[in-house]
């Protein structure tokens, strides 16, 4: 029999919106509150929302003529039309009240001379409102709610703790199977509310601005319990990733004032985005830069083979690069040998964001296939797809929506606690022993691995990074396709080949790859489905948006032969799709 | 240089070479993610981010404790390399060592911001004003990713692991240091203590290691200087003086005061 752990909350994933979603649990409840806990297979602050950059959006000085209405409109806009526009609304009227909150609990906000909180230009916003620290907003914020846990006692953290399964049973949650790593122990949480924060997918490329920790997990979790994922083929590409390895180069740098130019010296934008130049949407510029580089404009890496654009931060000066984006110098100094205050950084896009992820209602809730609210279950951040970011995120809307998705969640969770609706905590379901056999039994076997875990995951992002990419076809897309269910295939071959129970990394790399390969086929042959451009899907033989015929959210199911598809309205309540220029 | 040496220090002190080749740019993480990936599955270290931000990757290599993923080969000089993991932090597996009580330590200072309104804190709608000189104060030491370098490099940790450490004292000045904390008194009582910022010997390791220039060193010595002023202020109340704010005028014991709100949110109907 599997040990069980009991708890009344367990927030899955302990990046921005983990952390958020449980400081709002801790904070309204009274007393000894409901038990929480918070499970990461990183330890606690290792999360990757410590890599976010540039900014937050939020209307805080509506006085000077920012105005809900806008923010909403600049979201809707960005998105390509695919945002669910009551979503967008209620995104937007609590970002604001999030900027004040983590103000309070300590954030090193960036100030104006007066003392009240600052705000930057980015991209796709027609204000500036992206409230930042510095170039390092995610970190803060990571900072700022990790230190507001510390003010409680009444809540235990498993770090370093990978969730293999969740158990949903009769449209309810019931609990989630887990190996400890430190111990080799396989466990089994039980709840009553779980809510999955894990992020989004962003080591299925190898060029990517990720952790090599964003593999996906939650996302998986939902699939493989069955439940749909949405819009899973529309992956932002940043603009701004730092050559050799895709680290990422904040959207800041351009929103203080940085060029992006050419070989040929051009400003580039010039040609794509006459208005908003370098601070049109990421998908916008992504394309431009991978424009100017198939035209022949680019430069050539000798050393990693790869091509690229120049950030040019010089006119700048020294001074204001040190002050505002100091990360970014360093970044650029350690990672490839570039002072930008001397000369140009080399980049191109990198795989950043996942807009698709678990599909989930308003209240941040996880669907079903029959859009009916699974009890005990929701998800936030990154993983969910809510959505608001619909084809293309604007910039400063992620570590946003993980504050105010993972508060909306944590009021949520303690208004069902509060209700009848909150069900017992679960038996052990022989989906539990299922699993146990799965993972150990499975992947342990006693016979040679015919297939190489590690060799399936660098076939896996080359297809992805070949394929996949900001620009697709159908070629391209069938080829990657084809190849993901062959990775998929030999993946049955593989073995963990270190036999220790301890920090055991082989056996969860290969739990790892194989959500990976799953997820890859999802956005692969969502895109292959996908007969148009829309955002950050752009498709080089369906060059237009198509909103006859796909105006409309893809989700995704698994199968035993892989995801079967079908399709969700948009809503939409303020504004109708125009023509998307900039 | 065209090949590499890692010599790690792995669970029970055996020390194992792995022959990589060397690629212009590698980092000591790179050839760690090589030797797992391709000639040793069952090699034991952690990491993340990749980009000397999550604090993941600590471990003691050629002698001093460094991030693997900041660390370029070429800068090393050798083409041999010790790794070897964190010192004063127990061994759980190769190079993954128990960060527990170092954690620990970080929420024993309560680092968090104290206000004697709780109710405005956790529940109002109000922000608080800080002049960026303000901020200035206690930002450095906001830097601090918990990554454990400077405990590790720490002579006194070594010696006394009761010894609350470089890092927690740091996070303890940086909330001392906000002016829009009341703990001020609190966190004086957490490292006056004699396990607290005296056992420090102004060694400056802590200093030396931090990745991202945190300068603990300096956070030790400001506290001092706090508890003084304190202790001072104590001797001169008996004699009838009148006692000041500490940190700057009027700030830290009034708290900042939130400017007033005079616009409603939400007034735009959907179209």
């Amino acid at each position: 029999m599997v040990e069980a752990i009991d708890h009344d909350v367990i927030i899955v994933g302990s990046g921005l919106a983990g952390l958020r979603a449980a400081a709002q649990v801790l904070s309204l409840s009274s007393g000894s509150g409901p038990s929480l806990a918070v499970i990461s297979k990183l330890a606690l602050m290792r999360s990757h929302s410590v890599g976010a950059e540039g900014g937050t959006a939020a209307v805080l000085y509506p006085e000077e003529g920012d105005s809900l209405e806008l923010h909403a409109w600049d979201t809707i806009k960005g998105s390509d039309f695919l945002a669910d526009q009551d979503s967008v609304w209620k995104f937007v009227s609590l970002c604001p009240e999030e900027m004040r909150q983590l103000e309070r609990w300590g954030m090193p906000w960036s100030r104006r001379e007066d003392g009240r909180i600052a705000q930057r230009p980015f991209g796709g916003h027609s204000y500036d409102r992206a409230t930042f620290a510095q170039d390092k907003v995610g970190f803060f914020e990571m900072r700022t709610l990790y230190d507001k846990l510390q003010e409680y006692d009444n809540w235990s953290r498993y770090d370093e703790t990978f969730v293999t399964s969740i158990v949903v049973e009769d449209g309810t949650f019931k609990g989630c199977t887990a190996i400890e790593l430190k111990t080799g122990r396989f466990v089994f949480f039980r709840a009553k509310a779980a809510v999955i924060a894990t992020g989004g997918a962003g080591q299925l490329w190898k060029f990517t601005a990720t952790s090599t920790s964003v593999t996906g997990d939650g996302i998986g979790l939902a699939y493989r319990a069955g439940l749909p994922i949405e819009d899973m083929e529309f992956m932002q590409f940043h603009p701004t990733g730092l050559i050799p390895r895709g680290i990422l180069i904040t959207e800041g740098a351009r929103g203080e004032g940085g060029y992006l130019v050419n070989s040929k010296g051009e400003r580039f934008m010039e040609r794509y985005a006459p208005s908003k130049m370098e601070l049109a949407p990421r998908d916008v510029v992504s394309r431009s830069i991978m424009k100017e580089i198939g035209e022949g404009r680019g430069f050539k890496d000798e050393d990693s083979g790869l091509s690229f654009v120049h950030l040019d931060l010089r006119h700048l000066g020294r001074e204001k690069i040190d002050a505002k984006l100091p990360f970014i110098k360093e970044l650029s100094m350690k990672f490839t040998g570039v002072d930008p205050v001397e000369e140009p950084i080399p980049i191109k896009p990198t795989a950043h964001y996942t807009m698709g992820g678990i599909r989930v209602d308003g209240n941040g809730r996880v669907l079903d296939e029959r859009s009916q609210a699974v009890r005990g279950l929701w998800a936030a951040g990154e993983a969910a797809c809510v959505s608001i970011h619909g084809a293309n995120r604007l910039g400063a809307n992620s570590t946003a929506e993980c504050l105010v998705y993972g508060r909306i969640v944590g009021e949520d969770i303690v208004r069902y606690l509060a209700s009848d609706n909150a069900h017992p905590l679960g038996n052990d379901s022989s989906l539990v022993a299922s699993e146990e056999d799965r993972v150990f039994r499975g992947l342990f076997r006693n016979e040679t691995s015919s297939e190489d875990v590690y060799v399936l995951k660098a076939k896996l992002k080359e297809i992805m990074d070949k394929s996949v990419y900001v620009f697709r076809d159908e070629e391209g897309l069938t080829d990657a396709v084809r190849e993901v269910k062959e990775l998929k295939e030999k993946y049955r071959g593989v073995r963990v080949t270190d036999g220790s129970k301890v920090f055991n990394y082989n056996l969860l790399d290969t739990l790892e790859v194989g959500v990976m390969l799953e997820l890859a086929e999802v956005v692969a042959q969502g895109a292959l489905n996908r007969r148009e451009s829309r955002g950050g899907h752009a498709r080089l033989d369906y060059p237009q948006r198509d909103d006859t015929n796909w105006l409309k959210h893809t989700l995704a199911r698994r199968t035993e032969d892989g995801p079967s598809f079908s399709f969700a309205p948009v809503c939409i309540t303020m504004w109708k799709p125009v023509e998307r220029k900039y | 240089m065209d090949k590499v040496t890692l010599e790690v220090v792995r669970s029970g002190g055996r020390r194992i070479r792995y022959d990589l080749r060397y690629r212009k740019g590698m980092t000591v993480l790179d050839a760690l993610i090589e030797i797992r990936e391709k000639l040793d599955s069952s090699l034991g270290y952690r990491h993340s981010c990749r980009m000397g931000i999550c604090g993941s990757c600590g471990m003691t290599i050629e002698g001093v404790p460094r991030l693997a993923c900041q660390t370029q080969i070429s800068i090393l000089k050798t083409d041999v390399i010790r790794v070897e993991p964190l010192h004063s932090m127990g061994v759980m597996r190769d190079l993954v060592v128990d960060i527990a009580p170092f954690m620990a330590m970080h929420k024993s200072v309560k680092p968090y911001i104290m206000r004697r309104n709780t109710d405005e804190r956790d529940h109002s709608d109000r922000e608080y004003r800080v002049l960026s000189e303000e901020v200035r104060r206690f930002l450095q030491f906001d830097y601090c990713i918990m990554c454990g370098l400077c405990y590790s490099a720490c002579p006194t940790v070594a010696l006394d692991p009761a010894y609350i450490g470089p890092q927690a004292i740091a996070q303890s000045y940086r909330y001392m240091a906000d002016p829009r904390d009341e703990g001020w008194d609190q966190r004086i009582d957490l490292l006056d203590t004699s396990h607290g910022v005296w056992r420090c010997h102004v060694a400056g390791a802590c200093s030396f290691v931090c990745p991202k220039d945190v300068d603990p060193a300096k956070a030790i010595q400001m506290a001092r200087k706090e508890i003084l002023k304190k202790r001072l202020l104590r001797r001169k109340a008996r004699v009838g003086a009148q006692p000041v704010p500490l940190l700057s005028s009027g700030v830290v014991k009034q708290g900042v005061k939130p400017p007033p709100f005079d616009f409603g949110k939400g007034s735009v109907s959907r179209k």
